[in-house]
């Protein structure tokens, strides 16, 4: 079985995926990944979860280009730019 | 020697002598995973050595080093258990465990010391040795039953019992559930403890009195 292993570097941080470990159960990867994550005192905490725990989830289509989802979606910076114009006063950078 | 410089450095021994046997998985361990684990295991076996041979070495007014690598192997007080050279899978894993069984109660009663450094470390040692003790566990449930193993373990059981003195062994019978025998004490060494020093100090004796 194969197991992934998250490692949280310090408290309260996300937990971040280390590695994965090859073990025959749940108790031989606790071990293992102990040792290999944890050792030299690199972790605060280890989850230790079986590969088909996990759902993997990817495509993600965008046919249509719907650019409005997207965070850089809008270009604020040109739209700004229009409205100080517009305004008649300079960037703050500018004065 | 003190009672309790004694009594260190036959613990320190102990764990010297072990982590030095388990190092020599290192890299032919049955899997990658296990290689990583065990050298580990191996390396917090010599850092407890260390620790024990510090607090020793200031008895003696000595050194950790000096005690750990220019005695005569004669001088060793280490248990015949872990002197032996065991590559095989089977064999060390049953030693494993009849270690740590033995030493968990070593351990409980060094903490109930009324030597507080003493005490001290042994506790900090427990809290590591806690691992071991899970990881060879859980060796033994997973080989518990398969003739090699149970074999192992019927081999190395009087080696076992000379680990502890003769007050602890039954406490040390039931756990392992195995009836009391003839021990193999601390006196004699083994042939492979000769081999073992010579390897283990050939750096050190190639040039005296080095400092890196």
């Amino acid at each position: 079985m194969v197991f992934e292993v998250f490692r949280q570097e310090r408290r309260g941080q996300p937990f971040a995926h280390a590695g994965s470990i090859a073990a025959p159960d749940l108790e031989f990867a606790e071990a293992w990944a102990r040792e290999q994550y944890g050792r030299r005192q690199e972790s605060e905490a280890l989850w230790v979860v079986p590969r088909e725990s996990i759902r993997a989830v990817h495509d993600f289509p965008d046919e249509l280009n719907k650019t409005y989802h997207r965070v850089n979606g809008y270009s604020l910076k040109a739209k700004l730019k229009e409205a100080r114009e517009r305004a008649g006063t300079a960037a703050p950078g500018d004065c | 020697v003190s009672e309790r410089a004694q009594q260190l450095l036959e613990i320190a021994d102990d764990e010297l002598i072990l982590g030095w046997r388990d190092s020599e998985w290192t890299g032919i361990a049955p899997s990658l995973e296990e290689d990583v684990a065990f050298s580990s295991i191996a390396q917090n076996e010599i850092g407890h050595a260390r620790a024990l041979y510090e607090l020793a070495a200031r008895d003696l007014d000595t050194t950790a080093d000096e005690l750990a690598f220019d005695r005569d192997p004669s001088e060793y007080l280490s248990a015949p258990l872990v002197e032996l050279r065991e590559l095989d899978w089977a064999h060390t894993i049953a030693r494993h465990w009849l270690y740590e069984t033995a030493d968990e109660l070593r351990l409980e009663r060094l903490k109930a010391s009324a030597d507080a450094e003493v005490a001290g470390l042994a506790a900090k040692m427990d809290r590591e040795e806690a691992y071991h003790r899970m990881h060879a566990a859980m060796w033994r449930d997973r080989l518990r039953g398969n003739e090699r193993f149970e074999s192992a373990v019927d081999e190395l059981w009087p080696y076992a019992l000379g680990v502890l003195p003769a007050e602890e062994r039954p406490a040390l019978a039931e756990r392992i559930r195995r009836p009391e025998v003839d021990a193999v004490e601390r006196e004699g060494h083994t042939d492979e403890l000769r081999e073992l020093w010579q390897e283990m100090t050939m750096v050190r004796r190639s040039v005296p009195g080095a400092t890196w």
